[in-house]
């Protein structure tokens, strides 16, 4: 690729980057439309925003149905089936967080229309994310989505714990990065490329450089700080703790789920023949998140901690499959279970902030036992929240379950023994996790109200539908998982160039 | 008919869930009768259909799945939904359909504190679809969803009506059940990946799994029996029932003794053995040991306890031992006497579980030293009470004899390959734990039925007999229990020639019958 002097302009497929120039168009048109008529505007840019990511959904399903793979830039950003499934749930994720945040934003006296312009460049860096399959648009895409969600966990500007957490995760952040973009350039030291398709060529036969080992494990731990594996966990509870709630949601579904993307692409198209390198590392990483995640969960006193500590348990169990990547009897099992996890996950977390927003709106506090004898006062939400906590514990019938069963299901088909003993450490996690979620639910319904204040909660109709939304997920996934089996299930491998 | 032969399992599984559904929409202003007057006809609904196959249920077939549904369901992993019934699954289907409107019609006028019917109710209807979903479902993730649907409204219903400490209670049955159910999958997706070709069909498991090795299959098997073993309960894994059985409510326990503990024997039954056969031999004797442990030490653990209900419950894990001591016979006499035992055991200790809510709700305690006198009192339950413990006690002409006294027999003889001297002294072990059933029950009677009344004099309340709705949920129980007792042949005739294809694979491998002249008693009893 360097050695290519004179320029060319590229081939430029326009319709296969239809979502990545709607959600531009539409950060442009929130910030013109704030500096140009300010206060005229100002009730109406959420709507803007929302529309935004409705409206780039529309390119999306019409590439879907056109079904065909779509490759650009010499390979660096290609249009697959996996892309777009990800894309849209990137897109609606954003479009739940909207909904979220749309009274809290408004009502809390933030700057609104720059929040929304943040939110925009952040959810572009994750769509271009899904497409990326070269080193550098991997991480330009990273930092597109990294730097605006810095600045958007310090919202709370008057907030010295919202600072700490926006300063946290931006030292974390950037460390993470260097990190990886060290190791990125040892594996195309190691390769010649930065190309996945030809690192893959690059670092397979029989002998790996040392200079590539490091590589690998550079670039894999970059993400593992991304998505808050342990050890590389220890900025998520202050960060969710600090920033304002909708964000904690954005950060602890999307920002996480990009990561995950990420790993994915590159051990799939990239490092796939190196699982002599990345599988050990994994385990650990895996089986280290897991039972830190959840022994940790069990002592938190504030919803928001506990739902950080329990995502990095989720992390754990999202990585556990990538464990037995590229056995020869495993095949795109993983990919699928961790694609599948993703968007299952996205909406019964998203689900439980929403009804954890809800709560605060009347309780004012995040602590644990602000939920005592919800029941009492707001069956509904009651309902909902039990709904959400059974699904993360993994409960049949709720998704949730569909989700953990085909991680196992990845991990057993490996036949060995490292796939059977993760399995084994992901049952028993399990039923760690079920003990928090479980004493939650246990106390809204069984418990008295604190007080004996049954007051109604009074939800806006945004977080309603957010949180029906994200409800009916839950439950129709769980039922009929086939419904999300349909799409992980199509031409996944035509991954790469 | 043939509306009867392609909907009708599906629709007595899935009214009760659209039931719950009705029942939590209807708003609190129309009234509390109307949720009751939905849920009980929900379930009757439920159970009209229950009888319906019943009646059109064909006896000489009984080994054949009938009104059998296989339609696609989850084909990324190629889950099907398949549900059907024979011969096992009927008893224990039907025992479903009964018990819950039962229950329905028992809280009628005495809901738990903190009252609120209208989540109850739609917990019990939950509560239903999960049940019977497990009897019916013949693909092993459809079970394991069931068999999980369950968890949660039973953990509810202890965490909200149960009794003092049920904060503690329930969130052990949970997670002890989570744990066995998260070693349970691992089994089945093992099952599955070694299968060829790959299926969760439990009718094609028995031949796709045959070329495994049978280490692997020991330890396969073993996953299911602690996942299975933790509902049943088995010995080491029993302790969160008596905290279950002691804190939930009347109902709830009366549910979980009566179908849900049958969840995990009908697994054994229904999964584990017939399809892993070879490995079933290898662990059978295993499980005969712990079957009999759990027969002595749920009777010595009755004898020391001080709450009729605990004690209850703890004479379930004795019950629950004779069972899995026919199972673990792995002979056709063995397990039909395990499947008459649990529906017996269903009967009897839900029986029992009513009584003792009654006698709650009466006296304000279970502490046994603080009652007596029921006959003088309520004579009416004080001889329901006899007459229940006589059944459970094993009295030849109640329905709990059948479960328990051929489920001794048949380890005089078990299967082919197993070691009939070990057998022997479970059979003998055993029938002394017949002899502390016996002791247990009726110290029982004699504290809680006999002498004089303590309530008298003390400023308590006239201790009224039984109400209306008392009589009608009790009625069809004891009608039931005497009437199995009297006539067993009537569920020997529905499970025999189930039982026998589940253990087809184990039969044919041996050299003839596993033990002829048992079988021909059986075959003796039901000729006559």
């Amino acid at each position: 690729m360097l050695a290519e002097v004179a320029f060319t302009a590229p081939h430029v497929d326009f319709a296969a980057l239809a979502p990545e120039i709607v959600l531009t168009a539409g950060a442009v048109l929130v910030i013109l439309l704030d500096a140009l008529a300010l206060d005229k505007i100002k009730p109406f840019i959420s709507i803007i925003t929302g529309a935004t990511l409705l409206g780039a959904m529309i390119p999306i399903l019409w590439l879907a149905n056109n079904g065909v793979d779509r490759s650009l830039f010499g390979g660096a950003f290609v249009v697959d089936n996996f892309a777009l499934l990800l894309k849209a749930m990137f897109l609606l994720s954003g479009y739940v967080v909207v909904l979220l945040a749309m009274n809290y934003i408004a009502e809390g006296d933030y700057w609104e229309s720059e929040f929304y312009a943040m939110m925009l460049s952040s959810l572009l860096g994750m769509v271009v994310m899904c497409s990326a399959r070269d080193l550098l648009t991997i991480f330009v895409a990273l930092e597109l989505l990294s730097i605006p969600a810095y600045m958007l966990a310090t919202w709370r500007k008057r907030d010295l714990k919202s600072n700490e957490a926006g300063i946290k995760y931006y030292l974390m952040g950037v460390f993470a990065s260097a990190i990886m973009l060290y190791g990125m350039s040892l594996v195309f030291g190691a390769s010649g490329s930065t190309l996945l398709t030809d690192v893959a060529k690059g670092l397979s036969g029989d002998n790996v450089r040392p200079t590539a080992v490091v590589g690998i494990l550079f670039v894999v731990i970059g993400f593992a700080f991304k998505v808050s594996a342990f050890p590389f966990h220890a900025w998520a509870p202050d960060t969710y703790e600090g920033a304002p709630t909708p964000v904690t949601a954005f950060l602890a579904v999307a920002s996480k789920a990009a990561g995950f993307v990420a790993i994915v692409q590159l051990i799939y198209v990239g490092f796939g023949t190196r699982e002599d390198v990345y599988q050990p590392l994994l385990w650990v990483l895996a089986a280290g998140s897991m039972t830190a995640g959840n022994l940790m969960a069990l002592r938190q006193k504030n919803i928001v901690r506990l739902m950080a500590y329990s995502g990095i348990a989720q992390a754990g169990y999202m990585l556990a499959p990538l464990v037995v990547a590229g056995n020869d009897k495993v095949g795109d099992k993983p990919l699928q279970a961790i694609v599948g996890y993703l968007v299952i996950y996205a909406a019964m977390n998203l689900g439980a902030f929403g009804v954890i927003m809800a709560v605060a709106r009347k309780t004012r506090s995040a602590e644990i036992s602000s939920f005592r004898g919800l029941f009492h006062y707001a069956p509904a939400l009651t309902v909902a929240m039990t709904v959400f906590l059974m699904s993360l514990a993994g409960i049949p019938p709720l998704a949730g379950w569909y989700a953990k069963f085909q991680v196992l299901s990845a991990l057993i088909s490996a036949e060995n023994a490292s796939g059977v003993a993760m399995g084994i450490l992901v049952g028993v996690n399990s039923v760690i996790a079920l003990y928090y979620y479980g004493t939650i639910a246990r106390s809204m319904w069984a418990d008295d109200a604190p007080d004996g204040d049954l007051t109604p909660v009074r939800v806006p109709p945004a977080l309603v539908s957010a949180i029906v939304i994200t409800a009916a997920v839950t439950v129709v996934f769980g039922v009929l998982p086939q419904a999300i089996g349909h799409f992980t299930n199509g031409g996944l491998l035509a991954i790469g160039g | 008919m043939d509306f009867l032969e392609t909907w009708g399992i599906s629709i007595a599984v899935f009214v009760p869930v659209i039931g719950a559904l009705v029942v939590m929409l209807i708003p609190k202003s129309w009234g509390e009768d109307l949720y009751k007057q939905v849920a009980l006809a929900v379930s009757l609904v439920s159970g009209g259909f229950g009888i319906a196959m019943l009646v059109n249920f064909n006896f000489d077939d009984t080994g054949r799945l009938q009104y059998l549904v296989d339609k696609k369901w989850i084909e990324a992993i190629s889950s099907r939904y398949i549900v059907g019934l024979d011969g096992i699954s009927l008893p224990l289907f039907l025992l479903t359909l009964l018990i819950v409107p039962l229950c329905i019609i028992y809280s009628w006028n005495h809901f738990p504190e903190p009252h609120n019917p209208k989540a109850l109710l739609a917990l019990i209807l939950l509560l239903e679809t999960g049940m019977l979903g497990s009897f019916v479902a013949q693909d092993l993730i459809l079970f394991f969803v069931f068999f999980e649907v369950v968890l949660l409204p039973m953990f509810f219903m202890i965490a909200v009506w149960g009794g003092e400490k049920r904060q503690y209670a329930s969130l052990k049955f949970f997670l002890f059940t989570l744990f066995g159910s998260a070693l349970m999958i691992l089994s089945f997706l093992a099952m599955f990946f070694l299968a060829d070709p790959h299926t969760f069909d439990m009718r094609a498991l028995p031949t796709a799994l045959q070329g495994v090795a049978l280490s692997t299959q020991v330890l396969i098997f073993l996953g299911m029996l602690i996942g299975l073993g933790i509902k049943v309960p088995m010995f080491p894994f029993h302790t969160w029932l008596p905290d279950a059985h002691t804190q939930a409510p009347t109902v709830g326990s009366v549910i979980l003794a009566a179908v849900l503990l049958k969840l995990g024997t009908y697994g054994f039954v229904r999964i584990a053995i017939p399809i892993l056969p070879a490995a079933a031999v290898k662990v059978a004797p295993l499980i005969g040991v712990l079957a009999v442990i759990g027969i002595i030490y749920g009777a010595l653990g009755c004898l020391a306890q001080t709450d009729m209900k605990r004690l209850i419950a703890f004479s379930s894990v004795a019950h629950m031992g004779f069972v899995m001591l026919g199972i673990s016979t792995l002979t056709q006499f063995g397990i039909n006497a395990a499947i008459f035992g649990m529906v017996a055991h269903g009967l009897i200790t839900g029986m029992l579980f009513f009584i003792a809510g009654s006698v709650k709700e009466r006296y304000h305690t279970l502490e046994i030293s603080k009652l007596g006198g029921l006959l003088l009192d309520a004579p009416k339950m004080g001889w329901l009470l006899g007459l229940c413990v006589m059944a459970s006690l094993g009295l030849p002409g109640l329905a709990g004899f059948w479960g328990e006294f051929p489920a001794i027999l048949s380890s005089y003889s078990p299967a082919h390959g197993l070691n009939v001297e070990l057998y022997r002294i479970f059979m003998v072990i055993s029938a002394l734990g017949t002899v502390l059933a016996a002791g247990y029950l009726l110290w029982l009677l004699q504290r809680v039925a006999f002498g004089p009344s303590k309530s008298h004099g003390d400023g308590h309340e006239q201790i009224h007999d039984m109400h209306v709705s008392e009589g009608l949920a009790w009625a069809p129980l004891i009608a039931l229990i005497v009437a199995l007792g009297v006539y067993p042949g009537i569920m020997f005739k529905s499970t025999d020639a189930a039982v026998a294809k589940s253990l087809a694979a184990c039969l044919v491998d041996d050299k003839g019958p596993t033990c002829p002249e048992l079988a021909d008693m059986l075959h003796a009893e039901r000729g006559k």
